[in-house]
């Protein structure tokens, strides 16, 4: 497989480097001179030298011929930019951007890049796991499609609270399944009695969250 | 006019004093404050301090009614994505942005954001003076069609473009 990765910072460096290991074949675009000649002294002459947010010297890289190009570069409007000249100038089946930004990433999937990694996220996420608050917390996204697994925690206070799943306003698009009670799980029936310390786990479209967390959780400053 | 203009650099900054003589309602976005020194003193119209590819930014700046954004700052992708984030997300009518990169220019009015490129303009106007063939490349591109689905848009470019130039 054919991969351009774009940025060689250090997400850059060792994703070409395991990539090189694996058996990929890899260019590496990195604008700055210095630090694109030290790469190259280290995992060899796979890097090109240049800016790949321009037209031109993402052609010469050979993006034109690239499996999936991968845009690790530090700034999001970079890393956008990159992937959809990828997408729609060179016909690059798959493109991949960093975002750092977690409100970018609506917008990246929204504007066609294919595969969208945010480390904010991931540490966002990693977080919210560990701190089990009156927050919603994030289980898993699904594939690559936009809807993920969510649990929310019912406490005192919960509009849902004594209310059955029927009396609950579930957003459109969106899914309660099973409810986590004393360490057992079972399904959600419409006629089931939510109650505190349940964990109610939903599917559903990440923009559902507001109006879950409004249904479920209650008052943002609880 | 609603005009939002993001980069208060000498073009943002010459083009809201026009527009803003000429009775048009201007907000101007730029990162420093100390941009804003460009402005001349009687500018009536609003400066805000942002990020202009930062949606609430935008919506700060009224973005969301406003009748065109032009992406002015120095940053080509910086300038392509701040007229994304206005289309896409905010709900602005109409964009254009300086993209120095001819390649890049041209790609993105195929995807339904107006372009002006200022590498052809000047190359274009150089040839002009001595006297030269123009290259006849247009350096304004009007937004082709807006995509509403990305994703979809027609593969076009097809000849390899390192040959180019």
């Amino acid at each position: 497989m054919f991969v351009l990765v774009v940025g060689g910072g250090k997400v850059g460096y060792y994703l070409a480097k395991e990539l090189l290991e694996s058996g990929h074949e890899v260019v590496l675009m990195e604008k700055d001179r210095a630090r694109a000649s030290q790469i190259a002294d280290e995992i060899g002459s796979i890097v090109f030298p240049n800016d790949g947010c321009e037209g031109k010297y993402l052609g010469e890289a050979g993006c034109s011929r690239a499996d999936i190009v991968a845009a690790v570069t530090g700034d999001d409007e970079d890393n956008l930019v990159i992937c959809q000249m990828a997408k729609h100038h060179f016909d690059v089946p798959r493109t991949i951007a960093r975002v750092n930004n977690p409100k970018n990433e609506e917008l990246f999937r929204h504007l066609g890049v294919d595969e969208i990694i945010s480390p904010t996220r991931m540490i966002l996420g990693s977080i919210e796991q560990d701190i089990p608050v009156h927050e919603l917390l994030h289980l898993a996204a699904l594939g690559d499609s936009d809807l993920e697994i969510i649990e929310a925690h019912l406490q005192d206070g919960s509009p849902a609270v004594g209310r059955t799943l029927a009396d609950v306003e579930v957003p459109d698009g969106c899914s309660l399944f099973a409810v986590v009670r004393d360490g057992v799980a079972t399904p959600l029936r419409a006629d089931t009695v939510l109650a505190v310390g349940d964990k109610v786990i939903a599917i559903g479209k990440a923009d559902c969250e507001a109006q879950l967390r409004d249904q479920l959780i209650g008052a943002a400053e609880a | 006019m609603k005009i939002v203009i993001v980069g208060c650099g000498r073009v943002g900054a010459v083009l809201a004093e026009s527009l803003d003589h000429d009775g048009h309602e201007v907000i101007i976005i730029d990162l420093l404050t100390r941009a804003f020194d460009r402005l001349p003193g009687d500018f009536g119209g609003q400066a805000i301090r942002g990020d202009g590819t930062d949606e609430d930014t935008l919506r700060r700046a009224g973005a969301a009614d406003a009748d065109v954004l032009l992406a002015l700052t120095e940053g080509d992708n910086r300038n392509v994505m701040a007229a994304q984030v206005a289309i896409e997300n905010v709900g602005v009518k109409k964009a254009m942005a300086k993209v120095n990169d001819p390649v890049r220019a041209a790609a993105y009015a195929e995807l339904g954001i107006a372009t002006i490129c200022r590498t052809t303009m000047l190359s274009d106007a150089i040839e002009g003076f001595l006297g030269l063939p123009r290259s006849g490349v247009p350096s304004v591109i009007p937004a082709v069609a807006h995509q509403h689905e990305p994703r979809h848009a027609p593969a076009f470019g097809a000849e390899p473009i390192g040959r180019e130039g």
